[in-house]
């Protein structure tokens, strides 16, 4: 579980999905680093992810870890964006027998976790069948 | 670089040891390794642990267990590389040795999972993965691996059936293993109703919660023989990294950090894959063997499930892989796996390895793996 | 002239009915059915609150609208089920849609008419020349206790607006406020669930107020019920709206395209809101409509809107309300729906 400032430093990219892109190779890192790991480059322009893509692979999580114990079972995938990077995400909103391989999905803002009842929300980013 | 030998290793029962303490299980251990090498002198210690401080809130275990030992002052580090400690504290060791920086070092792996929750384990072995873009949402490593297996699955059309016979294989060569936690057959049927985890991964499918730990006493090579002890060398070693997050890879369903490592390895000892008698490798998920299989060369890319349905890899295959019964049966304290792996291969190779023994095993090769492949050691011992 | 330049509408999948609430609590499922006129209710899902659903809802108001985020000047969040009690939704919102940091933001609560509350807000900072565009959002995730009558109704979603002065959908000519202290629904802070005075949040709480808000409304506008194409109520259950739409004047059919309830339950600060997202999605150029909302405590803002050309370019940029409402639903057993809405005491 993120502490306040490792939640608030990520919200960038859980909110608004900035990436950054390597102005010498086009690579797409996202989150944003500070060393471009297809080039070695160093120099990045701000990018946003596309909102949109197809699910490469998937599981449903049957045993939860600390703070998904309540949510336990849910389905989580990494699809492929239309703009070709890779990302992981929990799947919601459909039925686990309609995932597929292949799936189109959209993002969508949701809540992730939270620290408790009496702590910090944690929101982000989940696929759901477009 | 000189040649090192490991002359001495000691592994005790692993399993839930709800008497014993980490200090405990390491220091026992450690004795019956400097016992079976017959020195009295330690030069180092290197200690592969992944998360003693998540699992019973205590880091510097290099002061903690020279102490422990009753050796302080001698020089003593941690490593840690995820599941791969044990082999990163092997290859520390063999470094030391090799360099001429120490003579006798001890290296250790322990780790003491059960005293917290399933769910605690879980995040602590979740530490592993990427914590702010895998773990924040809600992934966990079995569930990782899953993600793997069903592209692994959805590729090459390897079966639910055959990542079960892996763990029966693994279990039937543990039967034969009084140190495992888990000496006793199961079947495929057993697997595929045990209860499920992370789709398509059951219970049965997974490397168990362990506490447990195993030690060997490197020295130089010439030391060793002039000790009159059989001499088994560290004929090579390699390691690479990989990504962290499981979706940077290239290829979802390839273990790329084990095939260079392995490479490595290989061309240091100046072998090829063939000339090993037996493998030790990372089964912490059935799927994760298939694929280590494949990334080692003992088959071709995708052919990883129908070699262990073919019984390539069996006791009496070709190839056999985990002789001990791998990470499934024998059990997995994170930190204590990559050294057991070279326990077993030393047994086998001096011809001590009882009912597990494959005939005139010679050369065997551990391969030891952190995360989802972000890391891996491949380590070559050949018997002289 | 300012009006709503953008809308948009979120409502969760989840939905329970009527029968399998009245089944837990040994109730009569046909008489609830009857005396509320209400089917069933829509149910957030575990990951789902006011800030997530405002958030979708706000992108779609951003589709319509066409606008760069960055030139919302203010976000308001009018709900009674605001995430946290100290730390505006509005914040989050505000940093999901990228409007962040030159933004002004607070939450607003009035029970069912914060939205419409942040709605006049919001209207009155464009016409003041404050900000170029304003976004205003009624959502809610409200807690009907159980076993109570209203936890057949208390449902989930979301509308958003944004207001600007230039490329208006829906013009804004008459707002009015109709205010009084009455204690006809209330919550105490620490305590979970609401209470309420029974069939004392009729005649002098509900229809008061809707009526003195309307006739309000109207007179200020120089209007009267049959000048308007549509009009939208408050809609704490199926019976009410159509009852003060009566009385008032109205007819049915006027009614019937912002009338959710029925098969949405009580959004709460979205009830009124999401009748009005509804009712633009059918909407044509030259239409009036007239929006009467109603928050206990109590009181009913009234706004007189007139839809634009523009509307036939924005409505299918973002999904139609009845799309939302009546595709993908999920019908979920009282387990589900009491875990899911943390109804069951769990250990420490």
């Amino acid at each position: 579980m993120p502490t306040p400032s490792r939640y608030w430093r990520e919200i960038p990219q859980r909110y608004r999905m900035e990436a950054g892109k390597c102005k010498a190779c086009g690579f797409i890192a996202f989150p944003p680093r500070v060393v471009c790991p297809a080039c070695g480059a160093r120099e990045f322009i701000p990018a946003k992810l596309a909102d949109g893509g197809k699910l490469l692979t998937y599981t449903i999580i049957r045993v939860p870890p600390q703070p998904f114990e309540d949510q336990a079972p849910y389905a989580v995938g990494i699809a492929e964006l239309d703009d070709g990077v890779k990302l992981t995400a929990q799947v919601v909103d459909c039925d686990f027998a309609d995932i597929k391989v292949g799936l189109r999905v959209r993002l969508e803002f949701r809540k992730l976790s939270e620290d408790g009842e009496a702590g910090v929300i944690y929101y982000g980013y989940k696929f759901v069948p477009e | 670089m000189r040649d090192v030998a490991i002359i001495g290793v000691g592994m005790t029962k692993w399993g839930e040891l709800w008497e014993k303490s980490l200090r405990t299980i390491f220091t026992e251990t450690a004795l019956l390794a400097i016992a079976d090498a017959g020195v009295d002198k330690i030069d180092s210690m290197v200690v592969g642990c992944m998360s003693s401080g998540l699992f019973i809130g205590q880091e510097h275990l290099s002061s903690l267990l020279a102490d422990e030992l009753g050796r302080t002052p001698v020089p003593a580090a941690r490593v840690e590389s995820a599941c791969s400690s044990g082999g990163l504290a092997l290859r520390q060791g063999f470094i030391e040795v090799a360099s001429g920086m120490s003579d006798v070092v001890l290296v250790g792996g322990v780790e003491k999972m059960t005293d917290v929750t399933g769910c605690e384990a879980t995040y602590a072995l979740g530490t592993a993965a990427d914590q702010e873009y895998e773990s924040y949402h809600g992934l966990t490593f079995p569930g990782l691996y899953a993600m793997m297996a069903v592209a692994h699955m959805h590729r090459y059309g390897t079966t639910r059936e055959q990542l079960a016979m892996v763990a029966v294989k693994n279990h039937d060569n543990g039967s034969r293993n009084p140190l495992a936690q888990f000496p006793f057959k199961i079947t495929v049927d057993a697997v595929l109703n045990s209860v499920l985890v992370a789709d398509p991964l059951r219970i049965l499918d997974c490397s168990p919660i362990t506490d447990g730990a195993a030690a060997v006493i490197l020295c130089p090579a010439d030391m060793a023989r002039k000790l009159k002890k059989p001499v088994v060398r560290i004929a090579g070693c390699g390691q690479a990294t990989d990504t962290m997050a499981l979706a940077s890879r290239k290829d979802l369903a390839w273990l790329e950090s084990t095939h260079i490592a392995a490479g490595k390895a290989l061309a240091m000892a100046g072998r090829k894959l063939e000339e090993m008698d037996l493998f030790e490798v990372h089964d912490c998920f059935t799927i994760a063997e298939i694929m280590v299989t494949e990334a080692l060369g003992l088959v071709e890319k995708g052919r990883g499930g129908k070699a262990v349905e073919e019984g390539l890899t069996a006791r009496d295959g070709r190839f056999p892989v985990n002789p001990s019964g791998g990470l499934k049966a024998k059990g997995h304290p994170v930190g204590a796996t990559g050294v057991a792996q070279a326990v077993e291969i030393v047994k086998q190779l001096r011809g001590q390895a009882g009912d597990r023994q494959i005939k005139g095993a010679k050369r065997g090769l551990a391969q030891n793996m952190g995360g989802t492949g972000g890391s891996s050691v491949v380590h070559i011992f050949e018997a002289e | 002239m300012a009006g709503i330049i953008g809308y948009g509408a979120y409502i969760p999948r989840n939905r329970i009915r009527v029968e399998e609430i009245a089944k837990v609590w040994g109730a009569d499922a046909p008489s609830f059915k009857k005396g509320l006129m209400l089917e069933e209710k829509s149910v957030p899902s575990p990951d789902q609150d006011t800030i997530t659903m405002a958030v979708e809802g706000s992108k779609r108001a951003l589709k319509r609208a066409g606008i760069d985020p960055r030139e919302i000047g203010a976000v308001y969040v009018g709900s009674e089920s605001h995430p946290y009690a100290v730390k505006p939704s509005g914040t989050v919102l505000a940093e999901a849609i990228g409007a962040t940091p030159d933004v002004h933001t607070a939450d607003l609560e009035f029970a069912c008419k914060a939205g419409t509350e942040g709605m006049f807000i919001a209207l009155s900072l464009v016409q003041a020349g404050a900000v170029k565009y304003a976004l205003a959002v009624g959502a809610d995730t409200s807690q009907g206790a159980p076993g109570d009558a209203l936890e057949y109704s208390a449902a989930a979603g979301a509308a958003a607006f944004i207001f600007g002065k230039d490329k208006v959908v829906a013009e804004v000519l008459e707002t009015y406020s109709h205010t009084t202290d009455m204690p006809d629904f209330w919550r105490r802070e620490y305590q979970y669930y609401p209470q309420h005075g029974g069939r004392f949040t009729g005649e002098p709480a509900y229809f008061a107020h809707v009526m003195g808000a309307a006739r309000g409304t109207m007179s200020r506008a120089g209007m009267k019920p049959s000048d308007f194409r549509y009009v939208i109520f408050h809609q704490p259950n199926g019976k009410f709206p159509l009852r003060v739409g009566e009385m008032l004047g109205f007819t049915k059919a006027q009614i019937e395209p912002g009338w959710l309830v029925s098969k949405l339950g009580n959004t709460y600060s979205g009830s009124s809101p999401l009748g009005l997202t509804a009712t633009l999605d059918v909407s044509a150029a030259g239409d009036k409509i007239l929006l009467v909302s109603y928050g206990s405590g109590a009181g009913s803002d009234g706004f007189v809107l007139r839809v634009t050309e523009r509307i036939d370019e924005v409505r299918d940029l973002a999904p139609r309300t009845r799309y939302l409402l009546d595709s993908n639903k999920v019908y979920l057993e009282y387990g589900a729906y009491a875990k899911y809405r943390g109804k069951i005491r769990k250990a420490e």
